[in-house]
């Protein structure tokens, strides 16, 4: 090879290289780690047998509730979905999706309660519900074990640029971004507390400190509230951007839900 | 909608030592904790967790204020002959939940 092709090869390597590394995130999957992997072993086993993962309550519910029929329509989400186990198999690991009628992506909670407005003309479940949890804890127990597939076109780019600028933006009373904890110092402390790379595999999940099974926006807004910042309100389009950045950040990681964390 | 959920062996040898796990949907709540308002929140919790083998008591525990929410409950019992365990969850407020769960002894 002459040092002219040696130079060029090197850098279309190098091009191909930084090209993969911008689409499969900020931190490479070799070195990308769940929240599990910093667990100790006594919560792990509480994830991994679903006889004592309590999270298994909310799924049993999401489950009588798939099959319950509401609204003024009668008719259950297993009246038009049928089987869960079958035909949600994949769906949670490619949420946030983008809506065409509303022009922008929804979380799979807008998603379940869009499907009650819309189809069974039931009104919306509040967010963190016992209920509205549940079915999200079912639909996204149908994707376990699957990769996280966060696909980004056209019309979606814009919000995934925003909620990166959220994940790098300094704010807060203590003036920190989020990529100063989870990017740059993972394998630290935080008042004995490990700091893991915020990868959300596993919502909705119990979290111990809850006492019960939690979204990813409540866990967000106490990200928010612990660097003195003024959380969205639940389902605020800042949220569901953030969410869509740190979904596709996962990519290619294996969905937990129904996940526990300390 | 769940309340409890058990785990029993469904078949087990005679004399075998078998492994029990139930899960109690439930808020146990302290009594101790207030309102952002300063109220009490007045306590709730299970007090007592028996579990009985064809009517016979193998397992009985006295729940407190401590105890975690959705309270995970795991012991072992002897394998003696086929019949039904029965679990009984008795708590503040009247709560109450029965479970059963057959067991086939060869």
């Amino acid at each position: 090879m002459t040092t002219g092709a040696a130079r060029l090869f090197l850098a279309l390597s190098a091009a191909c290289l930084l090209l993969e590394s911008a689409i499969a995130g900020e931190i490479p999957l070799p070195e990308r780690r769940s929240g599990y992997e910093f667990m100790s072993r006594e919560t792990r086993a509480m994830q991994d047998d679903d006889n004592g993962n309590p999270a298994t309550l909310w799924v049993l519910d999401g489950e009588a509730l798939w099959k319950r029929k509401a609204g003024a329509a009668d008719r259950a989400c297993s009246d038009c979905h049928g089987d869960a186990r079958e035909n949600m198999k994949a769906v949670a690991a490619r949420y946030p999706a983008f809506d065409p009628a509303l022009r922008r992506p929804v979380n799979l909670e807008q998603r379940i309660n869009a499907c009650r407005v819309g189809r069974q003309k039931a009104p919306a479940l509040a967010y963190e519900s016992k209920d509205l949890l549940a079915l999200t804890a079912y639909v996204a127990r149908q994707s376990r074990g699957l990769p996280v597939a966060i696909a980004i076109d056209e019309r979606t780019r814009p919000f995934l640029e925003a909620g990166r600028e959220a994940f790098f933006r300094r704010q807060g009373q203590l003036n920190l971004a989020c990529a100063q904890c989870h990017d740059d110092h993972w394998s630290g402390k935080l008042a004995g507390s490990s700091i893991t790379q915020a990868h959300p595999t596993g919502y909705p999940l119990y979290r111990l400190e809850w006492q019960g099974l939690g979204s990813l926006e409540r866990r967000l807004r106490g990200c928010l509230v612990g660097i003195r910042a003024e959380p969205y309100a639940y389902g605020a389009p800042e949220f569901v951007d953030l969410e869509l950045y740190l979904m596709w950040r996962a990519n290619g990681m294996k969905i937990e839900t129904p996940a526990v964390r300390p | 909608m769940a309340r409890a959920i058990v785990n029993v062996p469904s078949q087990a040898k005679r004399g075998e030592i078998i492994e029990i796990k139930t899960l109690a949907a439930h808020p146990m709540e302290t009594g101790f904790r207030r309102t952002q308002l300063g109220e009490l929140i007045p306590r709730d919790i299970i007090r007592r967790f028996v579990c009985t083998y064809n009517g016979a008591e193998v397992f009985r525990v006295d729940l407190y204020p401590a105890v975690a929410a959705n309270p995970l409950i795991a012991f072992n019992t002897t394998a003696t002959e086929t019949g039904t365990l029965s679990f009984q969850w008795v708590g503040d407020n009247g709560y109450s939940v029965t479970e059963i769960a057959p067991i086939r002894v060869e």
